[in-house]
């Protein structure tokens, strides 16, 4: 397997408080991978240090080879915050084209990458308006479109689809699994909601600052015996098998 | 490029803003307007007593719009109960002037005019001596013409120093830094755009409220325009970087407004409004560390003194330092969200 994100012996503490114990964890490239478990469980700590805006208390990440953090390696890596990063003052518009200015891309290349960005999220109608009359939704979807708009080969999503419709939503699924089809990007997604780690191709489950297990959802089912997702989490935390 | 791209942002969000806007070219001038007319309110003629000397003198005094009254006798107590501005006693010997001094810039108009009355009348530079004697306060009391230049100093810094701070804070508070940072933009990228980008707006603020002061409220102004400017453009970049580094360690907007008592007001009185000379020592050297006690003194020299740049190379210099050391300070405190 080539991995494409290695993590090693991943720790982190503010103070006293442990946010990451001891992770280690290999992402091969393109997959959909899920990060699965409750708020507080140290998700967007994990991804946040993936991403390299957060430093380890001991430990290394790697990605694509790389150790992070590593300036070149930001032109590759696409994230989308759990909380909607944008400029409040500046329409749809400005927002999109001036995150996508700050990577390396020429002019006619970065118009057609907002377009499509744009279109992917279904926003391209509402481009013109200020971010401060969007609504929750909308927010969440210029965010994607952000994220992925510079074409990076992995995309770093913390719960992406939180208040996003469910026709939407599914919408996005399609979009991400094409994303990983047709262009072999890797994926990471963070998120809470049992129906959407189905999706994703391998998954693992965080608790309390570790992995409990990790692999295929089949896999899972199987080695735990339950019939979902829920029940493998469940069992995963008692300490089952 | 992406600090042109980055300083675009921050212009097009802070124009987007029209409160911010007025607040930083309008409220320097209201404030500014205000303290002029509180000091310079009594615009009367002053009233001036005078024992002895000619008709010709008390006409050179009428011209320069002063009502003189004659005694035949008089003292400091005349003044006092005659609610005069001043008393001139005129013998062989010269002339001995007793300014009664409640308002200090109406004293020093007085004994200005008196000068120049009786250097008009007696033909000749200056008369042989004048004594003047102050009821209150002394010689060197003096407000508007020495706290303007001051002033100007101080709504510059603090204006800047509030909007800027609250410009990065806001950015941090909303997690777009953190944002910014998950792009393969620099960390000193990030300082440089904002100190050019809200630099901008400082500057055409500093211009603003330089050409209002003189030309509007007509501030004492005798050396040049364009060093008022330079000094105060210093003390803005100043303002900046001390605002974006101050908003590192405030975690709203209201913590941010926690700093003025803290780090703003103090300054105003190391500054010069009140007379440094006969301070402790150590209240002294505290000054030495206060930015605008630098611009202040500069202001003073250029505004009052009617000096130039090289006489205030010092004090240039000193700016410089802190905006130097803050704007470092600065890139080393982005390394919280990523080391690189």
């Amino acid at each position: 397997m080539n991995s494409s994100i290695s993590i090693n012996k991943l720790s982190k503490a503010y103070g006293k408080t442990e946010i990451l114990n001891q992770v280690d964890l290999q992402i091969a490239g393109g997959e959909i991978f899920g990060l699965i478990g409750p708020s507080g469980s140290g998700k967007t700590t994990l991804v946040k240090m993936i991403v390299g805006i957060d430093s380890p208390s001991s430990g290394t990440v790697e990605v694509l080879g790389k150790r992070v953090p590593n300036l070149s390696l930001l032109q590759d890596l696409g994230y989308m915050a759990q909380s909607d990063a944008l400029y409040p003052e500046l329409t749809g518009k400005e927002n999109l084209s001036f995150f996508a200015s700050l990577y390396k891309m020429k002019k006619p290349r970065l118009k057609e990458r907002i377009a499509y960005a744009a279109d992917l999220v279904q926003l391209t109608d509402e481009l013109g308006k200020k971010v401060s009359a969007y609504s929750g939704g909308m927010k969440r979807r210029l965010s994607l479109a952000i994220a992925l708009v510079h074409d990076p080969k992995i995309l770093i999503l913390d719960e992406p689809t939180v208040g996003i419709d469910p026709e939407l939503r599914l919408s996005i699924w399609s979009e991400l699994m094409l994303l990983k089809r047709e262009q072999g990007k890797t994926i990471i997604v963070t998120t809470h909601v049992m129906d959407e780690a189905e999706k994703c191709d391998r998954i693992a489950l965080v608790r309390e600052g570790g992995i409990l297990a990790s692999g295929t959802p089949a896999e899972l089912k199987k080695v735990y015996g339950a019939a979902d997702l829920e029940g493998v989490f469940l069992q995963a935390g008692r300490g089952a098998p | 490029m992406r600090i042109p791209v980055l300083i675009k942002r921050i212009m097009l969000q802070l124009l987007r803003d029209k409160r911010t806007m007025a607040l930083l070219f309008f409220a320097p001038l209201i404030v500014l307007t205000l303290m002029y007319f509180f000091f310079n309110g009594d615009n009367e003629n002053p009233q001036l007593g005078v024992v002895g000397g000619n008709s010709q003198l008390v006409a050179a005094l009428k011209n320069a719009s002063i009502d003189v009254i004659s005694y035949n006798e008089a003292d400091q107590q005349t003044v006092i109960t005659d609610e005069l501005d001043g008393l001139l006693e005129v013998d062989e010997g010269g002339f001995q002037i007793t300014l009664e001094n409640n308002d200090p810039s109406t004293s020093r108009a007085l004994l200005m005019q008196i000068t120049q009355a009786a250097a008009m009348q007696s033909g000749t530079a200056a008369p042989a001596s004048i004594d003047a004697e102050y009821i209150y306060g002394d010689a060197e009391t003096e407000f508007f013409d020495v706290l303007g230049p001051i002033l100007v100093g101080f709504f510059v810094f603090f204006f800047v120093f509030l909007i800027s701070g609250i410009g990065l804070l806001k950015e941090r508070v909303s997690g777009t830094l953190e944002r910014l940072l998950a792009t393969p933009i620099r960390r000193w990228e990030i300082v440089l755009a904002y100190l050019i980008g809200f630099g901008i707006f400082a500057i055409i603020q500093t211009v603003i409220v330089v050409f209002y002061s003189i030309q509007v409220l007509d501030m004492v102004m005798v050396g040049q325009v364009w060093h008022v400017i330079i000094v105060n453009l210093m003390l803005a970049l100043v303002a900046l970087s001390l605002g974006i580094l101050l908003s590192t360690f405030a975690s709203s907007e209201f913590q941010m407004v926690q700093f003025i008592p803290v780090v703003v007001v103090p300054q105003i009185f190391f500054a010069g409004i009140i007379p440094l000379e006969g301070m402790a020592d150590w209240l002294q050297n505290i000054s030495r560390i206060m930015p605008l006690y630098y611009a202040a003194d500069a202001l003073k020299a250029i505004m009052y003194r009617g000096e130039g740049l090289t006489d205030v190379t010092g004090n240039l210099l000193a700016l410089a330092t802190f905006a130097a050391v803050f704007i470092f300070l600065n890139i080393i405190a982005l390394k919280r969200y990523r080391k690189l």
